[in-house]
């Protein structure tokens, strides 16, 4: 499969070359595998302490490209950035899948020409199949994961396996534990508890989740999105809804913190790399992607953020004494696709957002 | 701080008509600073507020009122309360440790009243968020406050402390406080002290002298305090995130995060205007009930 497409892809390259030597290529127009690079610019948009302190410098050294790294908090401010002007002045922005979907939907992001991004092919072949953008036409992925319960046994003085420990938690670990806030993640736990899809648009199942989250409200610490790792090395929480890849930074400072998919299971997020349709230096934006996808460079993630990356050379690679320290580096890609990857809703992804709002206003 | 008792004699009249035109230069750069960066953006604000929200944020342009009717669903109404309620609490907790720390530090001598004041001021040199941090080390169960309570036997488990409304007092008075002892010190320190002799040398006790003549002159101060303490109290919305644990939401949350997380730029636009519209109300307020004290007994 993923070859057919690879050789449709360069087929699609090769007829966009064509057409890109009849017009004349000017700003957010066609992509010519043959420009210069050198003489592009490159602007690229990336969550914070995400990537290599000197990656732009990397990159520049490697390919001549001019680059500049800005930084985003979330999801939303991107999109944010992206959607309120025509030219937001940014060529590669990293976005989760599901908002490369809706970006794409929407004309915004450039299909990538695979004949600049030979690299593709270090990815484990699942990676080109996920729901949000089959083929990878518009994005490709950097690093992937799951959500789940990370937990200090020593404090909560068992395993945890069901997203129910966490939403109707023991009576002594009231307010010990801690719950994600954003996005799709604060509905996941209490939709996959009640059986439903996290995808789901159902308002009887959103209502369910909602009532459900509502009563888990007053028995938790706090919501936390970005420091819930800590509270659990203070010992302030003994366990907490995680990305796997965080669950880490506490394994980092106390070894005996584990994580846990729940049964009823979990997400499958993909952060992705996407060209905008209106950058101006799109072969330097692909060739940016490509590099990132070279091993060497790719590995850094795994080694460094302590994600798992769908590069499978760069993960085969990976010292198997990292992976014993942070077992969930060895979730296996099986493991992974278990679990639902979470895609855009549409216009209904604001039952979400209104799900979220109603939530977290509740005093 | 408002208004003085010269206004009314001739000579200022006088000089008033022949100003003139002369304060606009003055007044310009002032003007249109306000102009561009308050009036304008308010203005835009107000225009969000009748239009639907786009997916990703931005606006819809068709006209309707669901931003104003969402606004009186009782669960944004009730942040909206809750918020005034917290403020207001902040504000006479700050006005009740406030007042006796001006009193007593524009009591002291000029060189110690200078410590007093920079000690004051101090916390402002270290940023906000740091601070804010600082309060998350005291508080939490492993913290220094509860291990000192429990290493003095007083208590067996650490108290939850953190992560509750009262915290978010807390940290909301200690953020603000300076900005109550400062406009209260200066009107304090102005007040000229052969007043208070007058009082006295005419019978009055200490008690009666202070409520007779230093409170009601000091007043204004204490007013604008209260407005400084209030405004920003109201609006935070990053101490309810780390002190509160995101579990008690104020208005300045539900404003971040209709722009933030919910992309709804209209009901967001439409909060920050009610915000505005009630922090404005507290100022003309303020100011009335100060121009009242100051000049209603001087009429009667």
């Amino acid at each position: 499969m993923p070859t057919t497409r690879r050789i449709v892809a360069v087929a699609a390259g090769t007829i966009a070359v064509a057409l890109a030597a009849t017009s004349c290529s000017t700003g957010g127009g066609e992509v010519d595998p043959s420009a210069d690079i050198t003489e592009q610019t490159l602007t690229v948009s990336i969550w914070a302490d995400y990537y290599p302190e000197d990656l732009a410098e990397q990159f520049e050294e490697a390919t001549g490209v001019k680059t500049t790294i800005v930084n985003h908090t979330t999801n939303e401010d991107i999109v944010a950035k992206l959607t309120a002007s025509a030219d937001s002045g940014i060529d590669v922005a990293f976005v989760s899948g599901q908002y490369a979907q809706a970006l794409g939907e929407q004309g915004l992001l450039a299909e990538l020409d695979k004949s600049l991004i030979p690299n593709e092919s270090n990815l484990y072949p699942e990676a080109l199949e996920l729901d949000y953008d089959e083929g990878n036409v518009y994005s490709e992925p950097y690093a992937w994961g799951t959500t789940g319960l990370c937990y200090r046994p020593d404090l909560t003085g068992y395993d945890p396996t069901s997203w129910n420990d966490l939403l109707n938690p023991k009576p002594e670990l009231e307010g010990k534990t801690t719950m994600l806030s954003t996005d799709r993640w604060l509905a996941m736990p209490a939709l996959k508890a009640a059986g439903h899809s996290l995808n789901t648009t159902d308002d009887g199942e959103l209502a369910e989740a909602k009532d459900q989250l509502l009563k888990t409200k007053p028995t938790l610490l706090a919501y936390d999105d970005t420091t819930f790792y800590s509270k659990l090395v203070s010992g302030e929480a003994a366990m907490v809804e995680a990305w796997d890849g965080w669950c880490n930074y506490g394994i980092a400072e106390d070894p005996t913190i584990k994580f846990v998919v729940p049964d009823e299971g979990a997400d499958l997020w993909v952060d992705t790399m996407t060209v905008l349709e209106s950058s101006k230096n799109k072969e330097a934006a692909m060739a940016f992607i490509n590099y990132i996808l070279d091993p060497k460079v790719q590995s850094w993630v795994a080694e460094n953020i302590l994600y798992k990356v769908p590069n499978q050379a760069a993960m085969e690679a990976l010292d198997p004494a990292l992976i014993e320290s942070y077992p969930t580096l060895g979730i296996t890609v099986d493991e992974l696709f278990d679990q639902e990857v979470i895609v855009d809703l549409g216009e209904d992804s604001l039952k979400y957002v209104d799900l979220n709002s109603e939530v977290l206003a509740t005093n | 701080m408002t208004s003085t008792p010269h206004q009314t004699t001739p000579g200022v009249r006088a000089n008033r008509v022949r100003r003139g035109l002369a304060p606009v230069p003055f007044l310009a750069p002032g003007m249109l600073f306000l102009i561009v960066f308050m009036a304008i953006p308010v203005g835009l604000l107000a225009f969000y507020t009748f239009f639907k929200r786009g997916r990703f944020g931005g606006l819809v342009f068709e006209f309707t009122f669901d931003n104003w009717i969402k606004l009186l669903e009782p669960l944004y109404l009730g942040v909206i309360v809750q918020s005034i309620g917290m403020a207001l609490v902040v504000t006479l907790l700050a006005l009740a440790i406030g007042y006796p720390m001006a009193y007593a530090i524009a009591g002291l001598s000029p060189k110690w009243r200078t410590i007093a004041l920079i000690a004051v001021v101090l916390p402002f040199w270290t940023n906000f968020l740091v601070r804010t941090y600082a309060w998350i080390l005291l508080l939490n169960n492993a913290g220094w406050l509860n291990q000192a309570l429990q290493g003095l036997g007083l208590t067996d488990e650490p108290i939850s402390m953190l992560y509750t409304p009262q915290a978010i007092v807390v940290g909301l008075l200690y953020m603000y406080l300076p900005l109550m002892v400062l406009p209260l010190y200066a009107s304090l320190q102005q007040l000229d002290p052969s007043l208070r002799e007058a009082a006295t040398n005419l019978g009055a006790n200490p008690w009666r002298a202070f409520r007779t003549v230093t409170l009601p002159l000091s007043l204004p101060g204490a007013l604008t305090g209260c407005v400084f303490v209030f405004v920003p109290a109201m609006s935070n919305f990053v101490i309810p995130e780390l002190i509160g644990g995101g579990k008690t939401v104020m208005v300045g949350n539900l404003v971040r995060d209709q722009f933030f997380e919910a992309r709804d730029w209209p009901f967001g636009a439409t909060l920050a205007l009610l915000l505005t519209i009630i922090l404005v109300l507290v100022i003309v307020l303020q100011s009335a009930v100060s121009r009242r004290v100051t000049e209603g007994p001087r009429r009667g």
